[in-house]
Parts: structure tokens; sequence; C-alpha cells
């Protein structure tokens, strides 16, 4: 099966002079091509929202579906998922669960896509939302976090009967990689600190290697101010005054705790989307990473989160109008039309603040397919 | 006379600076704020009604802390009687670190420690002292209750709830290695013996207590072998003691629900790292390391209550630091040995001090904004000692 690569060969990205992500080659008439992996719980339903509203604004991209079962035992559907996104090179998607009662043979399919694709970079942007109510105002974080090793390598054994050892790898080639993208995207955003969040007063070797790495990437950056902190004195700021943070950067666990302090404060796991980068590929999901279980299908989930993770996908498909149409949208719903959902404080159903979305990119938009 | 006379200058001065209202002031019912660590407290052996604490001071504001919960305990008359050591690590024989030996044994005789800040160096040498001290004494469990203090604001209201943290393996073991040059592992290790044991204690302590549930926090979605066992354990645990609810939350998913509703918890019990994170974070949603209190529970009786906050270099020797958190720790050392009276006393005069607006805006603000007035900072342990005092004598 041959590819079609409308940018010219594997120079695509350097002649462009993109920073580390090319431009995903599935492109043909002009419209895109995006590998969409429903998920569980509440992902199809927002996925299929999704979908709907993408018809409704005329937007150039379709989707080439890929369910994978949590409960099947065998890999062959996270590898199909894998192979279609390297094929069109940016997926959207919503969370596999895992069922931590099956034995370690099974791992974690998110983590098997993430690995696989070596998607090494997480990016989340906490920021405040107009109109929503939280303990604290103007946040305005984003967050890297190392998305490939760390506490995350899945390699356990148990040498003697109840003794189980788990790795930490943390490596310099990773841990250099990670904070480049960091200092790089605080460049391009125009932001003044870094802060790399460790615990390298425990784990002197292992958090000190990434310390040591932080500190050689800022060298190159003189612009941009480096520090870095503890990770549970971070925590403990972050609950007291998260208006201190500008960019952090730090390995996987971390990450995962903070990352989701960070969505916390803003608001909760329906309002924040996230990314996950790699050299070639790229696929967006929410910020949290849930499945929502327990409010699947029942039509009272948050869209937002996954609607600005499908803006965030067009902004890197370079469809940057339609992105900032329906973000303006979203924002318009949330702080104007004040109509939230259930985890927000409010009463509205999904489908009611789909549809208010649609009706205001009607409003400002161009012509639509349908008329609400 | 004497002591009559010292006590009307102390209380001349606290009216001066508005903090002392003359009249009756009921001490009001201050919660089960910090529990009791064991309900059931051996007979210990005093000699002339006297128990022998073993006191840490520690290095920075450590001395200076310590002597102001010294002064507050002798102002309370509580029946103690302090050993004063000091832990700096050495190397014993064989190449082992070590804390010094007389710390040891003072420590086996009284069972009781009260520890001030320690300093922890990063990336280099010895290992932390704090590390050493839990390797020695095989202190198991890490107990802090979070409880909102009344006065004291933060965003975050009617917090309470208690973190049990395993405090000898999982990612602080200090097993380290470097593969190849570039390429460093870390273990992290979770055993049979000490996941139950934990989650025993916490069990036990939720029982004790009176607290209703119990929830695990964990990893093992992506950690199966090590976190499902310290699940598996913790559930096997859970099957006697039916009394208290069991539930399991994912690391991340507690984190987003602790920011958003803390009142969803109770008591949490985890490994180590997240125990870590967790328990900062909870002491950030009441006020910062400043204001709250710890006790580590080791396996042959001996319990030692320490202040959680740094060593704060930048502030040592000014008199401007804040002893709440070793005196609220202090407070949960005394319910462990059983002198509930004197517990209740100083709690409630310490959250009284807290309560008045005038002393404690002023002791928040040294230690946040570290600021130094110094004319007006000196008071600060005198005004503490008075308050103490004048609830002591109020009938």
């Amino acid at each position: 099966m041959c590819e079609l690569n409308i940018w010219g060969g594997v120079g695509g990205a350097e002649l462009r002079g993109k920073r580390s992500v090319s431009p995903p080659p599935a492109k043909y008439g002009g419209r895109h091509t995006v590998t969409l992996i429903p998920g569980d719980g509440i992902g199809p339903e927002l996925l299929n929202h999704v979908r709907e509203l993408f018809r409704f604004c005329c937007v150039p991209v379709d989707f080439e579906v890929v369910t994978v079962d949590s409960s099947v035992v065998s890999e062959d559907e996270i590898n199909n998922a894998v192979t279609a996104i390297r094929r069109n090179g940016v997926a959207l998607k919503g969370n596999i669960e895992t069922n931590h009662n099956l034995p370690p043979s099974h791992k974690s399919r998110n983590n098997l896509l993430r690995t696989s694709l070596d998607l090494y970079a997480n990016v989340m942007h906490c920021q405040t939302l107009p109109g929503v109510q939280t303990r604290h105002k103007d946040i305005d974080i984003i967050i890297i976090r190392e998305n490939t090793e760390g506490e995350y390598s899945s390699l356990e054994h148990e040498n003697v009967p109840g003794v189980v050892e788990s790795l930490k790898i943390i490596t310099r080639v990773n841990s250099l990689r990670i904070a480049e993208y960091a200092f790089k995207l605080a460049r391009e955003k125009g932001r003044r600190r870094v802060t790399a969040v460790h615990k390298a007063n425990i784990m002197k070797l292992g958090d000190g290697l990434f310390l040591q790495c932080c500190k050689e990437v800022a060298a190159g950056y003189p612009d941009i101010a480096f520090d870095n902190m503890i990770v549970d004195n971070t925590t403990m700021q972050l609950v007291s005054k998260p208006q201190q943070f500008d960019v952090m950067v730090m390995p996987n666990l971390y990450g995962n705790v903070v990352s989701n302090v960070c969505a916390g404060l803003v608001g909760g796991p329906g309002l924040v989307p996230g990314a996950n980068y790699g050299k070639n590929y790229a696929v967006f999901e929410t910020a949290t990473r849930n499945t929502g279980k327990s409010i699947a299908n029942k039509n009272v989930a948050n869209p937002t989160a996954t609607l600005l993770a499908s803006c965030l996908m067009l902004d890197h498909l370079g469809l940057v109008d339609y992105a900032s149409m329906i973000r303006k949208a979203i924002f318009k719903t949330l702080s104007e039309t004040r109509l939230h959902t259930a985890d927000i404080g409010g009463l509205a159903t999904t489908s009611e603040v789909v549809q208010s979305i649609m009706r205001e990119v009607q409003k400002t938009g161009p012509l639509t397919s349908e008329y609400i | 006379m004497a002591g009559n006379a010292w006590r009307s200058t102390i209380l001349k001065l606290l009216e001066r600076y508005g903090a002392w209202i003359t009249g009756q002031r009921k001490p009001e019912e201050v919660s089960r704020v910090m529990g009791a660590v064991k309900s059931q407290t051996q007979p210990r052996t005093f000699s002339r009604g006297m128990q022998t604490v073993t006191i840490i001071p520690g290095d920075g504001i450590g001395p200076e802390i310590s002597s102001a919960v010294i002064k507050i305990f002798e102002a309370a008359k509580v029946p103690i009687q302090w050993e004063e050591r000091n832990v700096t690590a050495i190397k014993g024989p064989g190449g082992k670190w070590m804390i010094p030996p007389e710390a040891k044994e003072s420590m086996d005789k009284s069972k009781i420690g009260l520890k001030g800040p320690l300093k922890t160096p990063i990336a280099a040498g010895h290992p932390s002292m704090n590390l050493l001290l839990r390797k020695t004494f095989d202190l198991y469990a890490n107990v802090r209750p979070c409880v909102s203090i009344e006065g004291y604001k933060t965003p975050y209201t009617d917090v309470d709830l208690v973190t049990i943290r395993e405090n000898t393996e999982g990612e602080y073991s200090g097993i380290e290695h470097v593969i190849v040059d570039g390429v460093v592992q870390s273990i992290k290790l979770i055993t049979e013996d000490a996941s139950r044991r934990i989650a025993e204690y916490a069990f036990e302590y939720a029982r004790n207590n009176q607290r209703a549930s119990v929830t695990a926090v964990h990893k093992a979605n992506i950690m199966r072998m090590s976190d499902g066992l310290f699940l598996r354990k913790c559930r096997e645990v859970a099957e006697n003691f039916k009394d208290v609810k069991f539930t399991e939350m994912y690391l991340d998913t507690v984190c987003l629900n602790m920011v958003q509703d803390p009142t969803k918890f109770d008591v949490l019990v985890m490994p180590n790292l997240y125990g870590d994170i967790l328990s900062d974070l909870c002491a950030g949603l009441i006020g910062g390391l400043g204001v709250t209190p710890s006790g580590n529970i080791g396996a042959n009786g001996v319990a030692i209550f320490e202040s959680v906050h740094g060593t704060a270099p930048d502030i040592a020797g000014k008199d401007m630091a804040n002893p709440t958190a070793l005196l609220l720790s202090a407070v949960m050392m005394l319910r462990h040995m059983g002198l509930h009276g004197h517990a209740k006393k100083i709690e409630t005069a310490c959250f009284d001090t807290i309560r008045d607006k005038k002393v404690w805006s002023r002791a928040v603000q040294y230690t946040a904004l570290k600021k130094n007035p110094v004319s007006e900072s000196v008071t600060l342990i005198l005004l503490f000692i008075g308050i103490c005092l004048s609830k002591f004598n109020v009938v």
C-alpha cells in the first residue's frame, strides 16, 4: 500500500521549518483523514458529538473509526489502531479502560499506543475558563509530561514470592528530548519560565539525571528562566497559589498527579483537552484520560474537553480557522449562554450543550450544512 | 506568689496587645481532631509520675520551635521529662550509615519521640536523615490527620481526612542503578508483609477513631504487579473489618476529586510515593505544612511525632518561626500516651490563639511573607505561652 505524501518526501517537515511533528500525510482531495478510537465509557458518545459538529461545520476531516475492545485479551485490535494511526498520522481518541484485576501480561492499551508510536510529549494547557466557577482564578499553566518511560515502563517481576519489584527507568536521551520540547514550546508561546518537577532528594540517580538534563537544556535558552521544585511541594503550592506556575516539565508519574490536580483546579476533567505529540504522530484526547463509566450513555457528560481536543487536532492539521470558530462557540456557550453540564454545577445535558455550540457557530460562522 | 506575679505580667502584656479578652471564655468542644493513634494505651513505666520523651530538635528553626513546645508543656504542667538528642548521619562499622547510638538508646528506652525538621541534602552523600530514622525504628506508618482549622482561611473548608502512608518501602527503597551510561533504573519495592501491615494499621485506626471508610489509593492499571499486590492485601484485610467501608481509587482520580471536593474522602491508605504527594496535597488544603501534625508509628511500640515542614534556614534564629505544627504533633503524641486532658487543654489553647486574628495574622505574616519587624516578633512565643497559661488557670 503506497502512501501519497503531498509534502514532498521525508524532508517535508524540515522544508516547512516546523518543530518536531511533521504534517500528516493523509490528505486526499483537500480532505484530511483522521483515525478515531472511540474507547470506553463516555468516549463513544462524545466522539459522536464531535463528528456531528464537524459535519455541521463542514470541516474537511474524515474519520477512520477503529474500535478497540478493552475486554479482549489479544493485542491485535490495539495493533490495528496503531497501524491506522501510522497511516493517517493523527488520531482522536477516547480512553480505553484497563481492568487492573487481569494478570500483568494484559498491558494497558493506552500505554501500548503511546509507546508504540513514541508519543513522548503529553501537553496540557490548563487555563481558567470564562464562566466556570472555581476556587482559584487566573490559572494559566502548561504542563509537559514525559509520556513513554519513567514509572510507566511496565517492567515488573517477582523474584521472591511476596516481594515485587517495579522498575522506573529514566534515560538521558528521553529526558533531554522532553526538556528540549518544553523549552521550544515555551519560547514559541512566549512563556517566561519553565519549572522542572522532580523528587531528586530521594531518587538521587533517577530524578537527579532528569534534573541534570533539564539544566543542560536550560543553558541553551537564556531568555527563559528555569527553576525546579520537589513534587510534594509542587502539589501544595498548586492548591494554595497556582498562579505562580507558568510552564512545568516532569517525568511520567508526577505528570499524572500534577495534571490531574491542575485539571481539578480549573473546573474538572470535563474541561481540559490534552495532546500527545511524537516525532511523526499526534494523538488528541481529554487531558485526564477518564473513561467516565458511571455517567456513560446518560447524556450528562461534559463535551467541552473532547471538543477542545478536536480543536487542538484541527490546529495541528492546519485548519486553524475552523478551530478558532469552534473554540469561540464553546467559550460563548460557557460564559455567555452559561449552559453548563452537571460536573460544573449546571443542569444541561450533553446534547443541549452541543446544540448550543452549533447555534453559536451558525450565528457567526460560514454556511453550515443544516439549519438549527 | 512569684508565679502569680509572672502570670499577671503576661496577662497585662496580652491585654496591651489586645490578645486577651478579660472574662470567662468557655473552651469550645474541639472535635477529636488529632485522634488517638491507639485507643488502648499500654501502661507505661513512670518514674515519679514523669514520662520520658526523647526530643530531637533538628536543624534550622528546629531548636527554637522545640524550646517553644517545651515551654508550653511546662506551663501546662504536663508530666513529661524531655531527653534531648541530636541525630546526624555517622558511618557505622561495615560502612553502613546510621544514627548516633545515644539517640537510638534513648528512643528504645522511652519509646516516644518528638522530632523537629531535619535537613535533607539533594543528590549527594549520605541518605536522608528522615529515611535513616525510619529504617532504624521500622516506622512503617505515617499518619497525617488533615482538618480545616477554624480561623485560618483557605479556599477549602470542611476538610476532615487522614492520610496513612506506608513509610518503609515502595519508591523510596533507595535502590538505584546506572545500567549503562545515560540509563538509570530505580526500583520500587512492594512486599506482602509491609502491605498487609499498613492495611491492618489503617483499618484499626479507622475503627478506633470511628471513621466510616478506608480508601486504598493505587495505580494498578499501570503497575499491575506491585500496586496489584498492595490492593490484594488491602482487600484481604478489609474482610476482617466489615464495619469499615473499603473502596479503591486510582491516584489520578483521587487527586482530581481532592481539589474539587475534599469532603468526599475519609481515611486514605497508600504506598510510599503516593502517600508523600497526597499527604502534602492535603496539608496544602488546610493551610500548609506549618499547621499540619504528623505521627510515625513503628513496629516495636515506638512512635515518633514530627513537624513535617522544612528547616527554613532563612528564618532560623530570628524568632519568627511558627511552632503550630510541632505543637499539634506534640498534642497527637499526648493522646497516644493517654494524657487526653493535657492534650485537650493545649490543643484548645492553640486553636484559640489561631482564632484570635491579631496574634495569628502576625504569625502567618511572618511565616508566609517572611517579614521581619523584630520588635513585634519577640512577643510571638510569649503570646502562645501566655494564652496557654491563662487557659489553664481559668476554671
